[in-house]
């Protein structure tokens, strides 16, 4: 079954979304509605940091047109000593992100909410609510947070023994460190800062929701879990899951920061309380101050090496920025930084830093950009002073199979060596650079590798054969980077028929089994592999069915190109049975074919990345353009590899907004000064040049395409690999991101 | 929801007419570009608003018996672009005006509406003062014009009297040897508002230069005239020592504030580095003409 041909995997099928898109058909969240439909607007704090004396919605609810109105009180408390856990969501947390109970954490936090008969009475109902602040001194950035004397968000939170902002800390270790910089021939230790940035997905948050009288929910919006959110839904409302329905929307966009919730629960309040269908859609401003973003970082890194470049020690310091509310994404950085390299002596901390800024969200590969930018600027650093090639220093240090990892198992395939290697070989690190090529011009070439872990987990999908003798293939995964297609050409390649035959659909909650998130590069590994075992019991059942009409046994039946044929000529002699023939008579030989596979996938190994870039400053106005950019990755197996270049030309693109131009600017009362897409820069087209994917495909062999993830590896290396470049061309080294216009012209004054 | 009263009048006089019975409410609606946005956050919400693309004179480009031009206000930067002798005339302001936004801005978005916007950044301001333009604007008591850097009053707001309307701009004939460029500093390659504009108009004769006038944006609450800049450039054959000059006027002639799209520094800095760029691209096309 799995030695198979490639009539439809790896091929560029047309995607199962496009005409939708294309045509404007797409039903994106906002894009629903209902008779009776109410309005929701949420009220936020106008404050970075306060204490809530006491809420009056009594003007509110008296405004004719209003039909409801809800505050933290009507949301399930989680109290604050006792975690409860969903995924790597702390309800704690989550119960006081989506709506502010003692005290507002930051400028944009919800406070209240309202259902109207129209977007413009339910802002009027907003501006009636009265909220009694007690405003607080906020504290935005890190360095200013973990000083003495700093606000203190959190009275419940202790760092060594005081009342601190750091909310909690991860530690791995290997080896022993400090005999590790004893040994080195060369020691370089470098503190690097990083800007918050968002996720910037073009569809903001919305949904709609219809709780009828008999107590069950429907919940249509646009995530990347359905099942995400029914659970948190009904955690924070204490509507049991069994009654709730949570419907996909196609999604426009969500890179991680989808896989929690926002509105849902505080829509279904209102509907509740209600007793209308409520949406609520967030505007651009309130999606830039209110959800997302990844977090900005402070790190120092340490790391050792022999003269020969072989590494012997390294210790990274990771600071990152969690918002109002624990949670940052420390185990990117701590994990990630070192993980692709053999380095015998470790020493790796992150600290969980609160501060009056929107509690983060997951961004590709949380957490990894910034470590990466921290370790890969020292090893270039560090090649450079013992006049080594970077990419052989990376060459000489990778992990091996079997080694254990920093983070814990111990290695499978390790495809870090074939990275680097495609980019030594290909025509952009050999091409000449001009490195002055106009006055007041500079050019320079950089290189950086990046690692992330890849997941498996659950998953589940139906495979039915339709009465027609077509498939229609049901998954619990919202769709954000190509699983469709890439399922399409899986199921079409097994059952051996056209893949304009195999329709490929997202189910909902009570639709489908469990499946969960779309992230950590995890759906297209875990959907394959569901789908290939459905497949294979679908072709059994379609075995047993030949077998019963020819009344031969199974085993002397084989599939081939959709059809069932005598495996061999002692089995008799017939004419093949078609998939749609077999369909036809499905009934009358036992009932209708199909299959529903759950698993808790497992089995995915790490993605590796290895970029090289292009940049040309212009020195008078401090301006980095990229100019040439190639990225290697190994991939596992491309199912549909137009998608697969997409997202490796994403998550570069994303990168390079992340390192040249994206940050959060605050206003000296802790108010985000830039919430639109005018003034918080990510790229244009005309700002990046074609990105040149190299897709290595090595199976993986613990799947049986082959497939390791995708999305998240490519975000990890440009900001390492843009600020080499830079220093390439100028000779000064970036430590602090974004290396934008300003910065770049007072560094370069600066150096005179 | 408030209703908003939309007029479309076919004469000035009528538009006038209604703009300054009004009294403040109304606003001007040429291609929208801004005042639809400012209106969708909540922060313009006129009672009337009033559509001049249906006045002929706003929406026509002329050439004056002298040789110059005389552009409709409402004349959006693609008509502009398509007309067969004003590029060659005055590729600065042009190149100013078909800078503002996306290609689809473009086909809506006038001068008119960019001066009267009063954004220290507007794109086509600092050209057309370094044009030399003259505003020609129609209000209650009568027609008068005012050179384009007379018009701006800081951010936001404009030297017109209530119930005026800018008509035109008119540009002067252009002597042998003249040139004008603008060019903008912008963190992005496009789709994005300048943290330093720049506009020179040169003319030369036999590499001496004549006339130069410099206009400046985005350093200061209104768009500058840089006479000081302009000075340091006549009589020179654009020496370096002459172009230092100039871009030390210019950085002079900068009140900036810190914000979000740039720093003091950073802004003073590159309104010198941007005069001697953009003079260079004005003297090359005065040299071909």
């Amino acid at each position: 079954m799995n030695e198979m041909s490639t009539k439809w995997i790896g091929k560029n099928t047309i995607r199962p979304d496009g005409a939708d898109k294309v045509t404007g058909r797409a039903g994106y969240a906002a894009d629903n509605t209902m008779p009776g439909m109410m309005w929701g607007k949420v009220l936020r704090s106008p404050h970075a940091h306060a204490v809530i004396r006491s809420i009056d919605t009594s003007k509110a609810e008296a405004l004719p047109g209003v039909k409801a109105v809800v505050t933290a009180k009507d949301i399930v408390e989680f109290p604050l000593d006792k975690s409860v856990m969903l995924g790597i969501q702390d309800m704690r947390w989550m119960c006081r992100n989506v709506m502010a109970r003692e005290k507002a954490l930051f400028h944009g936090h919800p406070v209240a909410a309202v259902a109207a008969i129209s977007e413009e009475v339910a802002a009027q109902a907003c501006a009636l609510i009265e909220v009694d602040y007690e405003v607080l001194p906020h504290v935005i950035e890190i360095e200013d947070a973990i000083k003495d004397g700093a606000p203190i968000l959190h009275d419940f939170i202790r760092h060594e023994g005081k009342p601190s902002n750091i909310a909690g800390t991860m530690v791995l270790k290997a080896g022993d460190i400090e005999k590790g910089f004893a040994e080195a021939d060369i020691v370089i230790e470098r503190t690097f800062t990083t800007r918050p940035v968002h996720q910037g997905y073009i569809e903001p948050h919305a949904c709609t929701v219809s709780y009828a009288a008999d107590g069950r929910v429907t919940i249509w919006s646009s995530s990347q879990g359905q099942f995400m959110v029914r659970a948190m839904t009904s955690l924070l409302t204490g509507i049991p899951q069994s009654n709730i329905r949570a419907i996909p929307a196609e999604i426009g966009g969500g890179f991680g920061a989808k896989t929690i919730v926002y509105l849902e629960p505080v829509a279904v309040l209102l509907s509740k309380k209600s007793g209308r269908p409520v949406k609520i859609v967030m505007s651009r401003d309130e999606v830039q101050r209110a959800t997302g973003p990844a977090p900005g970082s402070l790190m120092t890194v340490k790391i050792g090496a022999k003269k020969d470049g072989t590494l012997v020690a390294a210790k990274g310091d990771f600071y990152l920025q969690a918002g109002g509310l624990p949670g940052s994404p420390l185990r990117g950085p701590v994990g990630c930084s070192f993980a692709a390299y053999a380095i015998p002596n470790v020493l790796s901390t992150g600290y969980d830093v609160v501060s009056n800024r929107s509690k983060v969200a997951a961004y590709r590969a949380p957490g990894a950009p910034h470590g990466a930018f921290a370790a890969e600027s020292v090893l270039d650093e560090i090649a450079q002073a013992l006049g080594l090639d970077p990419l052989d220093m990376r060459v000489r240090n990778s992990a091996k199979p079997g080694d254990k990892a920093i983070y814990g198992p111990n290695f499978g395939d390790v495809t870090f060596v074939e990275t680097i290697d495609a980019i030594r070989k290909h025509p952009h690190y050999s091409a000449p650079l001009e490195k002055n090529p106009r006055p007041g011009v500079k050019r320079g070439r950089g290189v950086a590798s990046g690692f992330w872990y890849n997941a498996g987990g659950e998953s589940s999908v139906q495979v039915n054969i339709t009465e027609d003798g077509n498939v229609v293939v049901t998954t619990g995964h919202p769709d954000v980077g190509g699983s469709r297609a890439s399922i399409a050409n899986v199921v079409a390649e097994l059952i051996g028929i056209e893949h304009s035959r195999v329709n490929v659909i997202i189910g909902d909650t009570q639709t489908i089994g469990f499946s969960n998130l779309t992230g950590g590069s995890r759906v297209t590994f875990a959907s394959a592999l569901v789908a290939t075992a459905a497949c294979e019991k679908v072709v059994e059942q379609l075995k047993d069915r030949a077998a019963k009409i020819w009344k031969i046994e199974a085993d002397a039946i084989k599939w081939q190109d959709g059809m069932a044929l005598p495996a061999g000529d002692n089995a008799g002699k017939f004419p093949p049975l078609s998939l749609k023939e077999l369909a036809a008579k499905a009934n009358e030989m036992g009932g209708p074919i199909g299959n529903q596979t759950q698993l808790n996938t497992t089995g995915a190994d790490p993605g590796y990345a290895t970029h090289c870039v292009d940049v040309e400053v212009d020195v008078d106005l401090g301006i980095v353009r990229v100019l040439r950019y190639t990225a290697a990755q190994d991939v596992g197996r491309a199912l549909h590899p137009a998608y697969v270049e997409g997202q490796i030309q994403g998550g570069v693109v994303q990168g390079i907004g992340w390192a040249l131009s994206e940050e959060y600017l605050y206003d000296a009362k802790g108010r985000v000064d830039n919430a639109s897409f005018l003034d918080y820069r990510m790229p244009v087209c005309s700002d990046v040049p074609m990105i040149e994917p190299i897709v290595i495909e090595i199976p993986n062999s613990k799947h049986p395409q082959g497939v390791r993830g995708v999305g998240e590896a490519p975000i990890v290396p440009p900001l390492a690999a843009i600020a080499n470049a830079v220093h390439d061309a100028l000779g000064v080294r970036f430590y602090d991101l974004p290396m934008s216009p300003p910065r770049v012209s007072a560094r370069l004054e600066a150096a005179g | 929801m408030t209703d908003i009263r939309y007029l479309a009048p076919r004469t000035l006089d009528e538009a006038v007419g209604a703009f300054a019975a009004a009294a403040g409410a109304a606003r001007i609606l040429a291609g929208g570009t801004d005042l639809l946005v400012q209106m969708r956050a909540g922060v313009a919400k006129p009672g009337t608003i009033i559509d001049i693309k249906k006045i002929p004179e706003l929406t026509t480009i002329e050439q004056t018996a002298e040789g110059g031009f005389r552009i409709g206000a409402a004349v959006p930067g693609v008509v502009l672009a398509d007309h067969p002798a004003f590029g060659k005339a005055w590729p600065g302001v042009l190149e100013a005006i078909n800078l503002i936004g996306s290609k689809q801005v473009q086909g809506r978005a006038s001068p008119g509406g960019n001066l009267c916007n009063g954004s220290p950044a507007g794109d086509s301001v600092p050209a057309m003062i370094a044009a030399g333009a003259v505003v020609t604007v129609q209000g209650p008591n009568g027609r008068r014009s005012m050179p384009v850097e007379a018009v701006p009053a800081g951010p936001g707001r404009t030297n017109l009297t209530p119930g005026e309307i800018v008509v035109s701009f008119t540009l002067p004939p252009r002597p042998n040897g003249s040139g004008d460029a603008y060019l903008r500093m912008i963190p992005r390659t496009e789709m994005d508002i300048a943290v330093v504009g720049m506009g020179v108009s040169l003319t030369l004769e036999g590499g001496v230069v004549k006339a130069a006038r410099v206009g400046l944006g985005a350093v200061a609450p209104t768009v500058l005239l840089v006479e000081d800049a302009g000075r340091a450039l006549v009589g020179t054959r654009l020496e370096d020592a002459a172009l230092e000059a100039a871009a030390a006027a210019c950085r002079a002639a900068c009140k900036p504030i810190n914000d979000k799209r740039g720093t003091i520094a950073y802004r003073i800095k590159v309104a010198g580095v941007l005069l001697k760029r953009t003079a260079a691209i004005a003297a090359q096309r005065a040299g071909g003409n």
